[in-house]
């Protein structure tokens, strides 16, 4: 028995996304007194870090046939590793790759499975595990009694903690099946981190009244080292691209800070947002309903704020 | 070319969210409820369209008692060609990936929305698309149809990748995929004679469910902070907050 967690390197590192895991990882096997395991799924220069993160053995797999990410693949090469090293827990991230391939291993492995678990299992008797559902307005918990259990763990849930040492990651024998999928192209966003994985974001609405006037909010979330977003309206009217829209519709999100700029609060934005560790809301209007999920609120014109706050940042990264 | 799209029954996005018999329970007293958005918008919809530029039939499938019917005619307005109804209430992704598998075998496409918006799971199209032996893209916002394969795109961690793959597959729709549509007055009419077959539920297994549920900290309230002192606000973040 042990917890197995797999992992995907982005363009040949482990992301912090990867540490988080790994520390989850070791958490849970200490509650079950057994050791943390991973398998990392292609070339990846830092594998041995995941070490320091929690990791007692790490299994690395590059293989031409992972190189297309095809989750029928994937899912079979991380059900037989489990197999291999009789780990009973499996551990995915919930990104769009894990969660192609929760479901699959929950089939594959006769699973419970829990997708986007927001914290370390609760020690006990039964195995329990909580997320956040209703879009953030409640917290569910699940008690596996399968032998199996594959678990996704939501970004942002827990911090990676210092558990160990780097250690040697060593080649795991394994098949992997042709993919049936084939990669056309790929486009990959540079010079900001994406939305979903992003710990500081900048987000403005209607209130800023056209697209001329972003440069504000881009000075702001620049001296926070913050990434961009927006509200749907802001989206549908052609203002900013639809990538940045965050709300129930559009890309759902928990940074550790979260500023909306001349944001009403409606409550399809609230949904995509209010998981957030600390909101700060800017708006004119005191009756906007967004102040009433935020942490701190500013009450003032937007266009005077938001650059006396940028000021503000500044002022404080250079102290 | 046969389509396949499972829709479930949700919440209404500004419901209140509360709970019965020690959390155990969902409370729906006083709840609305609508066709799960993502299933709405981006599957149906998107599934409608290549039906109507490539031909076939579109056929909705649904996990639900009897109460999930307003949510099937309003997928049927939509235009939808015909709907099941496997009559259980669901109460794990497993038992309604199994459920729908039972009946999902023969289509060329099975589409479902990328997550419910009650329980987030985003994990029957993948169970499905095991349970069928299928390929599987989750988060797709775009499907075209290209000779006898399908181009995909989807979204990756840190960007976005455009896949080729032969059919049939099982994909989960995420926005820009398709634009929502109001049913009109006669897609509404049309849809009360179009047929929405109910089947017995297998008994599938359910697997893991919620043991309880519970209300998130109340957020301790706003503290507000004059318009002209964004440093204290800064200091807020970073000595109270520690985001900064």
């Amino acid at each position: 028995m042990s917890v197995l967690i797999a992992i995907e390197p982005v363009n040949g590192t482990i992301n912090k996304g990867g540490f988080e895991l790994a520390t989850f990882a070791r958490l849970t096997a200490n509650q079950l007194t057994t050791e943390a395991h991973a398998l990392v799924l292609g070339n990846a220069t830092n594998a041995g870090e995941l070490g320091r993160y929690g990791i007692q053995k790490v299994h690395t797999l590059v293989h031409n046939n992972l190189e297309v990410f095809d989750s029928q693949v994937y899912s079979k090469v991380i059900a037989q590793a489990a197999g291999q090293l009789g780990a009973t827990i499996v551990v995915v991230r919930h990104n769009a790759n894990g969660k192609s391939i929760l479901g699959r291993l929950a089939i594959l492995m006769s699973a419970d499975a829990v997708s986007g678990v927001n914290a370390a299992p609760l020690g006990g008797a039964v195995f329990t595990v909580s997320k956040s559902v209703y879009s953030g307005k409640a917290i569910a918990h699940y008690q596996l009694n399968s032998s199996n259990k594959v678990l996704s763990l939501m970004g942002n849930a827990l911090q990676p903690q210092i558990l160990g040492e780097e250690v040697n990651p060593q080649p795991i024998g394994l098949e992997v099946a042709a993919p049936k999928l084939q990669l056309v192209s790929r486009e990959t966003e540079t010079g900001h981190v994406p939305l979903p994985e992003a710990e500081k974001v900048v987000s403005a609405g209607r209130g800023m009244k056209g697209p001329e006037n972003w440069g504000i909010v881009e000075e702001l979330a620049a001296a926070l080292g913050a990434t961009t977003a927006c509200s749907r309206p802001v989206a549908d009217t052609g203002w900013r691209p639809h990538h940045e829209h965050v709300g129930q519709t559009g890309v759902a999100i928990r940074p550790n800070l979260y500023i909306a700029i001349g944001i009403s609060g409606a409550i399809q934005h609230l949904a995509g947002v209010n998981n957030s560790k600390t909101i700060v809301v800017i708006n004119k209007d005191p009756e906007a309903p967004f102040f009433k999920a935020a942490d701190y609120g500013v009450v003032g014109d937007l266009f005077e704020v938001v650059p006396r706050l940028t000021e503000a940042v500044k002022k404080f990264k250079n102290a | 070319m046969k389509i396949l799209v499972c829709i479930s029954k949700t919440p209404d996005t500004t419901s209140k969210i509360s709970f019965v018999n020690n959390g155990k329970e969902f409370n729906s007293e006083g709840i609305q409820y609508i066709m799960n958005p993502y299933d709405e918008w981006y599957a149906l919809v998107r599934a409608v369209e290549l039906k109507e530029k490539n031909g076939g039939s579109v056929t909705v499938i649904n996990v639900g008692d009897v109460s999930s019917e307003i949510v099937i005619r309003k997928a049927l307005a939509i235009g939808a060609d015909e709907a099941i109804r496997v009559d259980v209430v669901p109460e794990s992704s497993l038992q309604v990936a199994k459920e729908i598998a039972a009946h999902a075998a023969g289509y060329d496409l099975v589409l479902t929305g990328k997550e419910t918006i009650d329980y987030n799971g985003a994990e029957v199209g993948a169970m499905l698309a095991e349970l069928l032996d299928l390929p599987y893209v989750s988060f797709a916002f775009k499907l075209e149809k290209e000779g006898e394969d399908w181009l995909v795109s989807r979204e990756v961690e840190g960007g976005t990748e455009t896949l080729k793959v032969g059919g049939p597959i099982v994909l989960s729709a995420a926005k820009g995929m398709a634009e929502q549509r109001i049913p009109n007055m006669q897609g509404i009419m049309m849809a009360k004679k179009k047929p929405l077959n109910v089947v017995a539920s297998i008994g599938a297994e359910k697997g893991s469910v919620v043991a309880s549920h519970e209300m998130p900290p109340a957020k301790s309230g706003v503290k507000m902070i004059a318009p002209d002192d964004m440093d204290t606000l800064v200091k807020l973040l970073h000595e109270e907050a520690k985001v900064i």
